[in-house]
């Protein structure tokens, strides 16, 4: 049993983080919020097609198909990998709808075919997508909480894009948020000054951020878990603790911010959005909580 | 990222499994938790019948992984667990093979391989618990002895042990940290009173320990005189490094029991009762993928456990409380009744949150040695 990260995984973690690093900076996160209009009607953010094309020769949409159909022929812990540092930038698109329906739709392995999904009463990036998987027959759109995930309603509620990849996918993305929000807590913490010394000198403070470093580790070697056995009541798990993680997270480090914290320039209510979102996919707390609870009934803890 | 187990480490985990399947049935009945002599006598059998089939050191000298599946193993089995031996086999075992002398490790290491003695822990004090290094427990250098006293407290198997694994101060000038010693006391020795504490769960499973111009041969100090401090930090990394790792998987099979209880009982048909069934069953699930993660950290870094040792008894301690506290949920107004397990066990998990370092203490060894947050007080 060597349950930690070999070489290659690192590699292509770092690999990510760097391109996104250089392709998707804070200032492309802020002027994707800034032309999103913060939600004004007939307004809502644009996908940026370069970078989708540049994700799809980064191979993260095809990351799992076999290579003799031009994929990278990876597994689902690297996918995992690849989801988080998109949850950790807070990549915009309909990146989980995109992989999926690699292999399944043209263009979409490569990039130069966006799809977005209905999945339950909502779709996300729905107007900027070239094909919709599911009916959206009479989607109206809505005025989104998130700046950077348009959102669409439709009338009946439909199956997701189902299965335990979804979710785990999902709550790697929701790990790539709570890792974030816990370095931005302790950065702040760290640096902000108040009564004459650093914030974080303060344990109120201080175990606020433990808190969230504790969630996070837990979440983690949750998700990465249920990457390697791929086992639907280990993705249930990984899914629950993994949204709390990003969510309360979030939360601690708006708090631990302060004042700051509550503005539009902070980066910490563009993660808890997100994470928000994120909570609403296929395969929600409700519905996790009793495929435990039937596993458990069953025999298996 | 790899969950599957070697052959050499699978071919023991099938060796112990069969070996565990042969002797268990034998065994004794336990005794009740408040009889101590006869929790001793037990807890050494079971270390003895360890010991003679080749499994008396798997906590020292095996591979974080092997001593993982031993404590899987031995846990789904309903094997005992370590009981009286815990301080002799976790703490001052391991401490020992690190820091002591060849003399001292031919001493006492056979011995509690063996299943012959009892250790106790010396190290809270009154006046020093979560502040270990506040302790005032003086010694005195008197011709080849230390000449000690003070008192300890929260000591667990004092009235039974035969050995304790002792913090004095022997240089009351220096900082804090230091002029510190380790001392291996020897609890028949005279000066020495143990005076049990009842717990809250009724019973008497720790004392206090006072000590009265107690001579101590400068022969049984492990490590140097003044740096016992540096030698406690290793046994403290042991005790929150993999010593909860049976407890999971103990936990584990108590929400299953739960779960089969609540459906007895119609409690089940209650969606709210049962999702945080299920919610609880997805919180040690991760506990134990944790779990396994630091073993794979501490395998990686030459077996030294790490400060995710922390991280993990924080998370630990708490969702053992929510698992008993879910148990009487279930079981309603029977919670009330002290003849149920799950009550004498919904008690004892208070003290998880306290003992081996107050959860508030973790937090803030998470907070500054993990994140890197400025010392504060």
């Amino acid at each position: 049993m060597r349950f930690r990260l070999t070489e290659d995984q690192w590699a292509l973690r770092a690999g990510m983080r760097h391109l996104l690093e250089r392709r998707f900076d804070r200032e492309a996160l802020w002027g994707a919020v800034e032309a999103g209009g913060s939600g004004r009607a007939g307004g809502g953010p644009r996908l940026d097609r370069g970078l989708w094309r540049a994700l799809g020769e980064a191979g993260f949409f095809a990351l799992r198909l076999p290579e003799a159909d031009g994929g990278v022929g990876l597994g689902l812990p690297e996918a995992a990998l690849v989801f988080e540092e998109a949850g950790r930038a807070l990549l915009p698109g309909p990146l989980l709808a995109t992989h999926l329906a690699a292999g399944a739709v043209p263009g979409a392995a490569t990039g130069e075919t966006v799809v977005a999904a209905v999945d339950g009463t909502l779709v996300e990036w729905l107007a900027e997508a070239d094909v919709v998987r599911g009916d959206a027959t009479g989607a109206v759109p809505l005025r989104s909480l998130d700046p950077l995930t348009p959102l669409h309603r439709v009338p009946a509620r439909q199956p997701g894009p189902r299965g335990p990849v979804a979710a785990l996918l999902t709550a790697a993305e929701q790990l790539g948020t709570a890792a974030r929000v816990c370095e931005l807590a302790a950065q702040h913490a760290r640096a902000r000054e108040q009564f004459g010394r650093p914030i974080g000198a303060f344990q109120a403070v201080a175990h606020l951020c433990a808190g969230m470093l504790v969630r996070t580790e837990t979440a983690r070697a949750a998700v990465y878990a249920a990457a390697v056995t791929a086992d639907p009541v280990d993705i249930a798990a990984a899914r629950l603790l993994a949204d709390e993680a990003a969510v309360r997270g979030a939360r601690d480090c708006l708090q631990v911010h302060g004042g700051m914290g509550f503005t539009w320039e902070s980066e910490v209510h563009l993660q808890l959005k997100r994470a928000w979102v994120r909570t609403h996919r296929t395969g929600g707390v409700t519905e996790s909580e009793e495929i435990l609870a039937a596993a458990l009934a069953a025999g298996g803890a | 990222m790899d969950l599957t187990y070697t052959p050499e480490e699978e071919e023991f985990r099938a060796r112990l499994r069969a070996w565990l399947a042969r002797v268990l049935p034998g065994l004794p009945p336990r005794p009740s938790p408040d009889d101590w002599p006869g929790r001793r006598a037990y807890d050494l059998g079971w270390q003895r019948r360890l010991h003679d089939a080749g499994y008396a050191d798997v906590h020292w000298d095996a591979s974080p992984t092997i001593r993982l599946i031993f404590l899987e193993e031995t846990e789904r089995a309903g094997a005992p667990y370590v009981g009286a031996n815990f301080v002799g086999l976790l703490h001052a075992g391991p401490t020992i093979a690190a820091e002591g002398t060849p003399e001292q490790r031919e001493r006492w290491l056979p011995p509690i391989l063996r299943g012959e003695q009892v250790w106790c822990q010396g190290f809270s004090e009154p006046e020093a618990g979560s502040d270990l290094a506040a302790l005032r427990t003086r010694a005195r250098r008197d011709g080849d002895a230390y000449v000690v006293t003070g008192s300890k407290i929260w000591t667990s198997h004092a009235e039974v042990a035969d050995w304790c694994e002792l913090l004095v101060r022997t240089d009351p000038r220096a900082p804090k940290h230091r002029g510190i010693t380790w001392l291996a006391l020897p609890m028949d020795a005279p000066g020495v009173t143990v005076r049990p504490l009842r717990t809250l769960a009724g019973s008497a499973e720790f004392a206090e320990v006072f000590l009265d111009e107690v001579r101590v041969p400068v022969a049984n100090r492990v490590g140097d005189e003044n740096d016992g401090w540096r030698v406690t930090l290793v046994t403290l990394s042991f005790e929150r490094g993999t010593a909860f790792a049976g407890e999971v998987v103990a936990c584990r099979r108590v929400l299953g029991e739960l779960a089969v209880e609540a459906r007895k009982n119609g409690r089940w048909d209650d969606p709210a009762l049962r999702r945080r069934l299920g919610r609880l069953h997805a919180e040690f699930r991760a506990l134990w993928r944790l779990t396994q993660w630091n073993v794979s950290a501490a395998e990686a870094s030459g077996g030294v456990p790490g400060t995710g040792g922390s991280v993990f008894k924080l998370r630990y301690s708490h969702a053992r409380q929510e698992l008993y506290d879910a148990a009487a949920d279930v079981l309603g107004a029977d919670c009330l009744d002290l003849d149920r397990p799950w009550t004498l066990d919904r008690l004892s998990s208070l003290s998880y949150t306290i003992a081996a370092g107050t959860s508030q203490i973790q937090h803030t060894i998470v907070a500054e040695r993990i994140l890197g947050l400025p010392k504060g007080r």
